[in-house]
């Protein structure tokens, strides 16, 4: 890289030749002040504050679109220049209100430092004007006051070039400029109107001024507030923010650059914290005395605990008590989850909701490559050629990767999605291979088979790093493109082309969600996904893999810290008897070497009353579970239930006891995003009334078993963590504190893992290529339950909505339950858009809001599964034999009218 | 192909056209018929001839015949007396030959005399909507030239040869422009043809398309074989839509013909060209609005660097010239860059065209050598001022070039003249003003226009000119201070320096040229509350003179009643005294004097 010498108010500095003379100045520590920039947009040079003299120009130029050259001379801060920006600033503050003194934004508002700084006149130099008056109130989440707007035009820019949506744009023009939203101000029930605004707050979060402020009715001074630095509690992505605090209540979120996120957040990472300071939220342990939930001391509630588990045990053996872990909860917190199971209840029965998304995954990753997670991150995504997403509603599900795929593609990068709806990615696709639900593997090996017939495969790397690749030739030679077209209802040329634009480009990533893993034969549509990939060579390479997107903040981590009935923390298998040693020597008792049993297995066993005492941390299995009723009986069958949560949620209200723990803003651990990266969360908020944070909980139900517990800080729970978890092994808090880091890290010197296999398939020696033939859902539509059903999450809900429900604006987004349905089939059924109607599968019923949409093929449905009563009284709770995953995905449904 | 004895040529530019040029053509056509010579006479529709004023222009060949302000009732008497029977009708001559009683061919005329037609050569003189005929007048032998015998750096070498700078107001040279374009190389190149004239009276780019859309094609041809682009994009107003439809014709005949598409000429040089509307912002005549508007985006500007040359359209290098410009490329590949460059002066070689208006008596289009002084080009071809008013200032560039004044009129016209005259070439608007115009109200005219044609991008033009705009109007009711007057100063040189783009940059000029040369009046306006041309209003004192007879009838209707007889004494026996205005409560509405009976006509304005 040519690197030039510049000279900025007598300094030198030597930079790269492409950068600007803002950047220049910033090296040199020289503060330029600007509106319209930001370093993750196209400079735009609008504002003109920026403007700085350069030796032998005929004018000021600006210093964030003029590139430095050798030999450069700059003065930023000379008297033409100083009267420059003050020109600016009188222009700007002459058609702006005087109202500092009400402005929310006081005292964070730019345009208020820079006229500080620069010494404007109160009095306007011009006589005042209000060009602008528009304001704009429709959106449940934010307001646009154009009164305050300076046009510098950066939401515009946020809008189209970083969440790229577009629904922001500049309307009329000369004086009468202003910006203007294109708003959905009808409740979305689901759907995502191109150029329609998202509500992502991207805009909000960067105004310079007050002319866009967050809706909220919380008083404060932004002098008077502190700021915490934590990790966002809702999906995988693990985006990082600042928790805005005044008088110990949030008040805003602000979003931190330069890490996982880069600054952009959704419309719940921005606006979705205030079920923190809920009413709803539970303030004290609760015992269940004759029917009746009655507030009790945590000693009353914890002895009680403890007495049932010892009695459970002692009458039934340690295989009667089981423990649901939370992918909510910190790493730390499934630690020791999965320990007072292991150590204090002396079985191995404990899961969490990772065997209802990405259990699949795990199984299926972890036995072709070497490891269950994302091989890739977050930030190669802006180096890949082509994405084949599937099976993810990613600009719903994990909005900013979405946005991050979006902008890769709008550079010129290939997007292949594979999706039964028309999600809003397939709208920017070259190809959207619209298949019936449960056809993964059918589309898979067919994309193999043309891959295959024109030699677009990598040979080299096959030999190299693989086995059994003959064996994967012997299957997907019948899956000709004729004979997939007809399985999975795509068109064959679409087919040919999304095999070549996979195969043909450098660097093709996969990014697939549950549409690929909540299938009864999940484990294989996720080692055909692996198949595809290491046929052309795309593991171990910068910005290709396969990329599972994990669903929740830390579900991650809770399956890196062993919340799973077969491994311990870090994937160390119980059966293996140098690993149990290892961790009897570490908590000092004897440990079974029994794998536990899953999920839906320990439901069944409840309802079969093998288990009798069940200890829920941070789940809902009432509303997240397939054949709510099934759950119901199985919960209501236990003998005694221990719910440790935020709120009364569905399955807290069967409980015999509920602890009240805390939200994520009122402890400090960490969490593992989707892309291996574990991040601090830091306690923002004292913990409310008689709540306490679930580490703590679990420490003293841990200490009153007599297991030896001594934690007193979160901190020592991490540190027994990486003593007993080799990926772990060299992360520290200090070391996290910056940006995280990403797993495997082996020791305190390694730097952490961008992305895995680099070095080849260490693990298994060779990655492994699974033949598999297609084979269908459990099942399909007939004669009674003629419409496939298939379920997923939306942008404004949150799983089963125990929090987002809590955020009033986020409720009336998507109020109800609805049901997608193309129009055809609406027709069949004489059904009308927005009207209630009747689902029923074979084991339940749900009501659900028509939306005729043309976003699905005929006879194929969708319902979010975030409503209690909803999705999951239909969907099936059939089995993938090897992981245990429910098929959530495909169920056969019927519709009737209310 | 058959003969005619006769050639009838009608304008069908866009202003003609207004005045009924089409039913003016059925109707001699009718006619024709009616006396069975239809098949003798041959009535062509032609591009603009250029002497707006005059038209409908109708041209009958072979003398040259020049009729003009032809109505359609004339039809029938051109056809029978002159087609029919071999005489001229005398009245309906254009002027000069009813004042000189002395028949002139159009040619001979002073308007058309002086002028020397490279990009207008065809205009007037060909059917546009006929390739056959642009191709008889030797049409796309140029491209052929350079496809068969030409390499692209010899094409440049040409352009550059010629000294071609662009007239699409900046001046920027061709030559230079197509051999940078030529050095960026990518999978795509495009060459663009901006005809988004947005100057209000400038229309030569609206002319050329109309009259000769096909010397255009031919150009672009010729750039993107000298540029490597093999695709092209007019932008064109949605505002011209004879233009566009002329074009649209043009396009698909040279696509019949081969002389655009697909190997052309069998080369395998292939060049095809696309048709954008715009919307009619001004600002989207300016190079980075235009490509952003082509692409689909709201028109605002781009910050240079980097240029189109190197990232244009669709972020592809992109070789942007005007509609004239390319109208004076395929003369140059035929006669040589050697040929235009002695035509003009240093510095500014060829000829320009200028649209002529505002207070002259011969509006139109004129196309003159460079170096033709401005006085030669006013009065030779324009005539002057009509109804014989002193000639005060003529505005150069359009709404934000500036006004220059009598002392200039012998200036030799050229690009770097008029900017050292605080002015600019601009697109070649001239607009001419007499004595009655009030140099104020003039530059607050032009800053209504950009001040209203403002992206609202940046902050100094957004703000800025609204700014200047609302000075100018205080200055214009009276309501300017000495202070007003310093900063109207120094914020019109602010928003020159620190504005994006070139919109904002020369918007003050027409503020920054009437300061420099008409500041007198100016301090007329401040100093004295007067407008020395009585053309703001809201300056204007009505009195009653010493002629007041005391009538009253003045009071009766002022609507204020702020008329009242405290004059002096009249009549001394009825104690009849004049009427005098109260000037603080006045509205101006002019009531009074209508109300004055004519003959004693005692209320005036001052």
């Amino acid at each position: 890289m040519n690197k030039v010498k510049v000279k900025i108010n007598e300094q030198f500095v030597e930079i790269d030749h492409h950068l600007t003379i803002l950047e220049a100045a910033k090296e040199l520590n020289i503060d330029i002040p600007t509106f319209c920039h930001d370093e993750r947009l196209n400079p735009t040079g609008s504002c003109r504050m920026c403007v700085v003299e350069v030796e032998g120009a005929r004018n000021l130029m600006t210093a964030c679109s003029t590139q430095v050259r050798d030999g450069m001379v700059v003065k930023t801060h000379s008297t033409p220049v100083i009267e420059a920006r003050k020109g600016i600033l009188e222009l700007m503050w002459a058609n702006h209100p005087n109202e500092c003194l009400t402005c929310e934004k006081a005292g964070n508002c730019k345009l208020q430092d820079y006229s500080y700084q620069y010494d404007i006149d109160p009095d306007s130099l011009y006589p005042r004007l209000d060009s602008r008056k528009y304001f704009d109130d429709t959106n449940r989440f934010y307001t646009l006051d154009s009164r305050k707007c300076i046009l510098c035009g950066k939401c515009v820019q946020i809008c189209a070039e970083l969440q790229v949506n577009g629904a922001i744009g500049f309307e009329d023009r000369g004086i009468d400029t202003r910006i203007s939203i294109k708003q959905n101000e009808e409740p979305t029930d689901g759907v995502i109107d191109p150029y329609t605004c998202v509500s992502c707050g991207n805009c909000v979060n960067n105004c310079p001024v007050g002319a866009l402020m967050p809706k909220s009715k919380e008083k404060f001074r932004n002098w008077e507030v502190k700021k915490v630095k934590t990790t966002c509690p809702y999906c995988g992505v693990g985006c990082q923010f600042e928790l805005v605090v005044k008088d110990n209540k949030v008040v805003r979120v602000d979003p931190v650059k330069g890490g996982t996120n880069d600054g952009l957040l959704c419309v719940k990472g921005t606006f979705g914290y205030k079920f923190i300071n809920h009413p709803d939220r539970l303030t004290h342990p609760l015992i269940r005395k004759n029917g009746e939930f009655v507030k009790v001391s945590w000693d009353e509630a914890l002895d009680l605990i403890v007495e049932k588990i010892k009695e459970t045990k002692d009458k039934y053996g340690a295989n009667a008590l089981a423990g649901l872990s939370s992918a909510k909860c910190s790493n730390e917190e499934n630690y020791l989850m999965q320990k007072l199971v292991r150590a204090g209840f002396g079985t191995n029965n404990v899961d969490h909701c990772a065997r209802l998304c990405h259990a699949s995954t795990v199984a299926g990753l972890a036995t072709t490559l070497g490891s269950g997670a994302m091989t890739n991150s977050i930030s190669e995504i802006d180096g890949t050629d082509t994405f084949l997403v599937i099976g993810s509603n990613t600009t719903e599900t994990h909005p900013v990767i979405g946005s991050m795929i979006k902008q890769r593609v709008k550079k010129g990068a290939h997007l292949i999605v594979c999706d039964p709806r028309q999600i809003e990615l397939a709208k920017m696709a070259d190809v959207h291979l619209q298949i019936k639900p449960g056809t993964n593997v059918a589309i898979a090996n067919g994309l193999m088979h043309v891959i295959y017939q024109e030699g677009l495969y990598d040979i080299d790397y096959i030999d190299k790093n693989t086995t059994c690749f003959k064996d994967l030739i012997e299957v997907i030679k019948d899956y000709t493109p004729a004979r997939v077209a007809k399985i999975c209802g795509v068109s064959e040329n679409d087919i040919i082309k999304a095999a070549r634009l996979y195969a043909k480009v450098n660097k093709a990533a996969i990014y697939y969600a549950m549409g690929i893993t909540q299938h009864s034969h999940g484990t294989n549509h996720v080692k055909s996904m692996a198949n595809l990939a290491l046929m052309t060579g795309n593991v171990g390479k910068e910005s290709t893999g396969i990329n599972p997107l994990r669903g929740q903040n830390n579900v991650q981590g809770a399956c890196d810290l062993g919340a799973l009935p077969n491994v311990y923390p870090g994937y160390q298998a119980v059966t293996d008897v140098n690993i149990q040693k290892k961790f009897e020597e570490a908590w000092g008792v004897k440990l079974s070497n029994e794998v536990g049993h899953t999920l839906p297995i320990m439901m069944n066993d409840a309802s079969n009353q093998d288990i009798r005492l069940m200890y829920i941390m941070g789940e809902n299995p009432m509303v997240s579970d397939p054949d709510t009723n099934h759950i119901k009986k199985a919960l209501t069958n236990l003998d005694f239930l221990v719910v440790q949560d935020i709120f009364l949620t569905k399955t807290a209200e069967l409980a015999d006891v509920i602890l009240p723990a805390v939200t994520y803003a009122e402890k400090d651990g960490t969490f593992t995003n989707t892309e291996r990266r574990v991040q601090r969360i830091r306690k923002a908020v004292e913990p409310q009334s008689d709540t306490r944070p679930d580490w703590e909980i679990l420490t003293d139900v841990m200490k009153r078993l007599g297991l030896k517990a001594d934690y007193k800080t979160v901190e020592d729970v991490f540190n027994e963590i990486t003593s007993l978890t080799p990926i772990y092994a060299g992360f520290d808090y200090q070391r996290l504190n910056e940006n995280g880091m990403q797993w495997p890290c082996p020791s305190n010197d390694h730097p952490g893992t961008k992305f895995l296999y680099s070095d080849g398939f260490t693990k298994l020696g060779k990655a492994i290529f699974t033949p598999i033939h297609f084979m269908g859902p459990k099942e399909n539509p007939d004669h009674d339950y003629p419409l496939i059903l298939t379920t997923g999450r939306t942008l404004y809900h949150f799983h089963t909505k125990t929090m987002t429900d809590r955020v009033e604006a986020l409720k009336q987004t998507l109020p109800n339950n609805f049901i997608q349905i193309s129009l055809n089939t609406a027709k069949q059924y004489q059904i009308n858009h927005n009207e209630f109607v009747l689902v029923s599968s074979r084991r339940g019923t749900s009501k659900a809001k028509v939306q005729i949409t043309d976003t699905i093929n005929d006879g194929v449905v969708f319902m979010p599964f975030h409503f209690a009563d909803g999705a999951n009284m239909l969907t099936n709770p059939a089995l993938d034999e090897i992981c245990n995953i429910p098929e959530l995905k495909v169920c056969a449904v019927k519709i009737e009218k209310c | 192909m058959q003969f005619y004895r006769a050639h009838v040529l009608i304008c069908g530019g866009t202003g003609c056209v207004s005045s009924k040029s089409h039913e003016l053509k059925a109707e001699m056509e009718k006619e024709l018929k009616a006396l069975g010579i239809d098949n003798e006479v041959q009535i062509v529709m032609t591009g603009c001839f250029g002497l707006c004023e005059a038209g409908p222009i109708v041209i009958v060949y072979p003398e040259g015949t020049f009729y003009s302000q032809v109505k359609i009732k004339d039809a029938k008497r051109i056809v029978t007396e002159h087609l029919y029977k071999g005489r001229i009708v005398k009245d309906l001559l254009y002027y000069e030959s009813i004042q000189q009683d002395k028949i002139k061919a159009v040619n001979e005329v002073d308007f058309y005399a002086k002028q020397k037609r490279i990009a207008l050569a065809n205009c007037g003189v060909i059917d546009p909507e006929n390739i056959d005929e642009y191709i008889a007048l030797d049409g796309y032998q140029a491209l052929i030239k350079v496809l068969t015998q030409m390499k692209p750096e010899d094409v440049i070498e040409e352009i550059k040869l010629s000294e071609l700078r662009g007239r699409g107001g900046a001046g920027f040279p061709t030559g230079l422009k197509w051999d940078i374009a030529s050095q960026y190389k990518d999978d795509m190149k495009y060459v663009c043809c901006n005809a988004d004239e947005g100057d209000p009276g400038a229309f030569m780019d609206r002319s050329i398309l109309e009259g000769t859309p096909h010397s255009v094609l031919e150009a672009m041809a010729i750039a993107g074989y000298a540029t490597g682009a093999k695709k092209g994009y007019i932008y064109v107003r949605a505002e011209y839509p004879i233009a566009v439809k002329r074009l649209q014709i043009a396009i698909k005949q040279a696509k019949e013909y081969g002389l655009l598409g697909e190997d052309i000429f069998d080369t395998n040089f292939s060049f095809d060209i696309e048709i954008r509307l715009g919307a009619g912002a001004f600002v989207c005549g300016e190079e980075t609005a235009l490509i952003e508007s082509i692409e689909g985006k709201r028109g605002m500007p781009r910050t240079k660097p980097p240029f189109p040359a190197e990232k244009g359209i669709w972020g592809k290098p992109t070789l942007l010239n005007n509609v004239e410009t390319f109208a004076n490329i395929p003369l140059i590949i035929l006669k040589g860059g050697e040929w235009f460059s002695k035509i003009g002066i240093e510095g500014s070689k060829g000829t320009k065209v200028f649209a002529l208006g505002g207070k002259i008596k011969n509006t139109g289009l004129v196309e003159v050598p460079m170096g033709m002084t401005l006085r030669e080009v006013i009065y030779d071809i324009g005539g002057g001022c009509p109804n014989g008013k002193e000639f005060k200032a003529v505005q150069t560039g359009g709404p934000s070039g500036g006004c220059l004044t009598k002392e200039h009129l012998d200036t030799p016209i050229g690009y770097d003249n008029l900017v050292k005259l605080g002015s600019m070439m601009g697109s070649g608007g001239m607009i001419i003003m007499d004595e009655d115009t009030c140099m104020v109200d003039i530059a607050r005219y032009f800053l209504d226009f950009t001040c209203e044609e403002s992206c609202g991008k940046c902050t100094p033009c957004r703000e800025g000119t609204k700014r200047l705009k609302e000075l100018l109007d205080r200055f214009c009711t009276g309501k300017g201070t000495f202070e007003d007057l310093d900063r109207l100063e120094s914020l019109a040189y602010y928003i020159q320096d620190n504005s994006l783009c070139n919109l904002g940059q020369s918007a003050p000029n027409p503020v920054i040229s009437t300061l420099t040369h008409f500041r007198d009046e100016y301090l007329a306006h401040v100093v004295d509350r007067r407008c020395p041309t009585g053309v703001c209003k809201a300056l204007l004192q009505y009195t009653i003179t010493d002629k007041c007879i005391g009538c009253g009838s003045c009071a009766k209707v002022c609507p204020q009643e702020c008329i009242e007889p405290v004059g002096k004494v009249i009549n001394e026996k009825t104690n009849r005294r004049a009427y005098v205005i109260d000037h603080t409560k006045c509205i101006k509405c002019g009531a009074c004097i209508e109300a004055c009976p004519p003959k004693v006509s005692a209320i005036i304005t001052q």
